[in-house]
């Protein structure tokens, strides 16, 4: 091989690897985002059973109800719409009712949301961001604590 | 008063920041030498005044000065003394207070060790530092003062948050700051050689030090930040992929990518342009990662405040920086002269497609972390980018890193052999399936992957010290003159072991983890029993307790394997009194190299409580690795030929070092 041959060998396999790598993103893209729901949004929008989302609002006052083993459901409300929401395993510390959360999983049929993970916030003084900006766009009042610093 | 002083200091800085950067510039540009010999001096002044503010900020949280709103803030008068102290970083404010007092220190370190720099670099690497430094100082005192007073004074304060109650918040950010803006004097260094455009070999081995300095540091802040997250937040993972995770793995990438790349330009004065693009890039993924974890616009146990003002600011101070750079180097990248010449099958060809792989992975990481952003900012549409997307991407790209890692070292200079580095390797490679086959023998059922994955960490352990033996010569010459040789080493062939050894650790430890571990969520009442990892945990019962600024109920479990009682766990939640802040504090019990996690839910009905109990294979692997790797990246730090510094001095020790490689 010439020089310039040698040369063109080499630009070209790096230019293949990062094509390589850039179908590698789309396609990781393509199978691994969860789009952020609302409950207001699922009034409007059906989301197929089995798609992975992350739904957020606040945990209903009064919904938190214990079942079998470490099994718990919630309701996430936004005040317009609702939520049932069933999750195994241990919440997050500052999980309580009345305050944001994010939940993310797939529908099952039926309705039911089923959570494998739950997010809530990491300080008491502000909610999940999502959250906050998506309830704020709803309209929903936050009171107190709860306001968005 | 004390702390107006404080104050009055961070603005003499600001002022000396301003001074290090506009006479250095204007004495190069005239050619004038005394204003060139004030930067050193400007760095020195500079550091001095901000550990001066920098301590009376401390002053303040140590003797709980609640006058100062900062400290009302964040601390209370009965956190004990050591999270006092580590405190007055974990806020907003005082966090980049110690962003700025670790970037004047490497100004002061360049202007110190500096003395061997030619006038017109030494002047022009610390100008460039003032003017980081500069804005940073104008970013603390506009936007995130930590001084301002309050009056009255509350007489008790609003305490830390309880997660950053710990012994992690002392170490952890001082490492990944000195590892994210020991970065930035790379990126003088080629802001530096842009500005005068002449670049050679000895630039590289200036940059250097610095560059693996940083490096070090920042993979032990990024495996100390994993491991504290492991076991504070009571999740059992190590690591999520989380935006602020990811802003500091980033710029790891691309540093590790700059040492190599540094490495080349040094030997053979090749990638010379690609070098400096790096060092740009390097810093400027740090300055991402400060704007990311700094404005607020991820949501963040890191992300301590949200006023945009702040985020705009460092967005501006990230836009000056990156486009300036980048800007100069479209404009004068043409002027370095390309190098040397290599074969597509060599030492550098390997380094090469090392650099290729590494930028391609920060890259894939960079666009699982902003994609969200820019969709939400272009559309107002929300998605996550979580693991799945990372492990994918990332996962496949470091396969054939991974597998490529040991061929380096053992090809030549110039044109290599990859037929004799593979022959070479062979036994290795043989170590490594035989070690995957043990996995298999003793924790059969795991996915296949696994035990090529525990195969490859083997590989890269028994590659690395390949390396070392054939440079050695074991085998070939008697065992007193191998000795003497392997002793003989220069420190950057130890170095590069450890460091390609210390990622087979970590490997394993990942590979390991995520394949064998097992999880048991129970509900459990006193006298239950839960089997894991081999042992069995009995509950004895719940216990209420008292700390300083907490109360807490913990957990206690009898450990048995065999019948035999090993130890005992202690599981704990705790409620911190002044915020009514819960937090979970994992009880952990190590095994070796395992561990094995235990972490309390919420009380059931009926007097029982919710346990989740992990068993972590090998886990502390993952930070043992990290750990060796580090320590490769000092020894090599400490090597002579880097410490010597001088060009001819290391050119003349040189021919007789390279006969022994």
């Amino acid at each position: 091989m010439t020089r310039k041959q040698k040369r063109l060998a080499v630009i070209g396999g790096g230019v293949a690897f990062l094509v390589a790598a850039v179908l590698l993103v789309m396609f990781a893209f393509s199978q691994s985002i969860a789009y952020f729901y609302v409950p207001a949004d699922l009034k409007t929008t059906t989301i197929e059973p089995g798609t992975r989302i992350r739904l957020g609002g606040l945990v209903e006052t009064g919904s938190l109800t214990r079942g079998e083993g470490s099994t718990i459901t919630f309701t996430v409300t936004d005040t317009i719409g609702t939520v049932p929401v069933t999750y195994t395993g241990i919440l997050p510390d500052l999980f309580r009712e009345g305050q944001g959360v994010v939940a993310e999983g797939a529908f099952a049929e039926g309705g039911l949301f089923v959570a494998d993970t739950v997010l809530a916030k990491h300080d008491e003084t502000y909610m999940p961001k999502d959250v906050a900006d998506r309830l704020a766009a709803q309209g929903v009042e936050l009171s107190g604590k709860e306001t968005i610093k | 008063m004390i702390i107006e002083i404080g104050h009055y200091a961070l603005v003499l800085a600001l002022a000396t920041a301003i001074v290090q950067f506009v006479l250095p510039v204007a004495g190069t540009i005239r050619g004038d030498r005394s204003l060139m010999a004030v930067a050193p001096a400007a760095a020195l002044a500079g550091f001095l005044l901000v550990l001066f503010s920098f301590s009376v900020l401390t002053f303040a949280y140590v003797v709980s000065d609640f006058s100062v709103a900062n400290v009302w803030e964040n601390s209370h008068s009965l956190k004990p003394m050591i999270y006092k102290i580590s405190g007055v970083w974990g806020n907003h404010e005082g966090s980049m207070m110690l962003w700025l007092l670790i970037l004047v220190f490497f100004s002061a370190l360049v202007a110190t060790f500096g003395a061997n720099l030619p006038e017109r670099l030494r002047a022009n690497v610390l100008a460039v530092q003032g003017l980081i430094s500069t804005a940073f100082a104008l970013f603390i005192l506009l936007t995130s003062n930590p001084f301002v007073r309050l009056a009255p004074a509350p007489a008790e304060g609003r305490d830390l948050n309880p997660v950053l109650q710990d012994i992690g918040l002392a170490i952890h950010p001082p490492l990944l700051y000195l590892g994210y803006v020991g970065f930035s004097v790379c990126f003088s260094f080629a802001i530096a050689a842009l500005i005068d455009g002449r670049i050679d070999a000895a630039w590289a081995r200036w940059v250097r030090p610095w560059a693996l300095a940083a490096w070090s540091f920042l993979t032990a802040g990024i495996a100390m930040g994993s491991y504290w997250a492991y076991y504070e937040l009571g999740w059992g993972g190590w690591w999520f992929w989380d935006p602020v995770e990811n802003a500091s793995f980033i710029p790891w990438l691309a540093g590790t990518a700059l040492l190599h790349s540094a490495l080349v330009m040094e030997k053979r004065e090749a990638l010379k342009v690609w070098t400096v693009l790096l060092a740009i890039l390097t810093f400027s993924m740090s300055l991402l990662g400060t704007f990311l974890v700094r404005s607020g616009v991820l949501t963040s146990v890191h992300a301590f405040a949200t006023d945009p003002t702040r985020g705009v600011f460092i967005l501006a101070i990230l836009v000056f920086f990156i486009g300036g750079a980048l800007s100069l180097f479209a404009f004068r990248a043409a002027t370095l002269k390309a190098g040397g010449l290599f074969a597509p099958i060599s030492r550098e060809g390997a380094l090469v497609l090392n650099n290729l792989i590494l930028t391609t992975a920060a890259a894939t990481v960079l666009t699982g972390t902003l994609y969200p952003l820019v969709l939400e900012a272009l559309t107002g549409e929300k998605i996550s980018v979580g693991a799945p997307f990372f492990n994918l991407t990332f996962g496949s790209l470091m396969i054939p890193l991974l597998v490529a890692v040991p061929f380096g070292p053992l090809l030549a200079w110039k044109r290599g052999d990859i037929l004799a580095a593979g022959q070479r390797l062979f036994a290795a490679a043989g170590i490594g399936l035989v070690a995957g086959a043990v996995a298999l023998y003793i924790e059969h059922g795991g996915p296949v992957m696994a035990y090529f994955g525990i195969a490859t960490g083997v590989y890269l352990i028994a590659g690395a010290l390949t390396d070392l033996w054939l440079r050695a010569g074991i085998g070939k010459v008697t065992p007193a003159i191998a000795f003497r040789r392997f002793v003989g080493l220069p420190g950057s062939a130890f170095g590069t072991a450890l460091a390609h050894i210390g990622i087979g650790v970590t490997l394993i430890g990942i590979v390991s983890v995520t394949a064998f571990e097992t999880e048991h969520v129970v509900e459990m009442k006193p006298t239950m029993q839960v089997e894991s990892g081999g042992f069995t945990l009995t509950f004895d019962g719940m216990r209420k307790g008292q700390g300083p600024n907490y109360t807490e109920e913990s957990g206690h479990f009898t450990v048995a394997r065999g019948g035999v009682v090993v130890t005992d766990i202690w599981s704990s939640k705790r409620l911190y009194t002044a915020r009514r802040m819960p937090t979970t504090e994992a009880g952990i019990r190590t095994f070796g190299l395992s561990q094995l996690y235990v972490s309390l839910g919420d009380p059931i009905a009926g007097g029982g409580i919710v346990v989740r109990v992990w068993w972590k294979p090998m886990i502390l692997c993952i930070w043992l690795g990290a750990l060796i790797m580090m320590a490769g990246g000092a020894i090599s730090l400490f090597d002579r030929r880097l410490r010597v510094g001088a060009p001819q001095k290391a050119r003349r020790v040189r021919p007789v070092l390279e006969a022994a490689e």
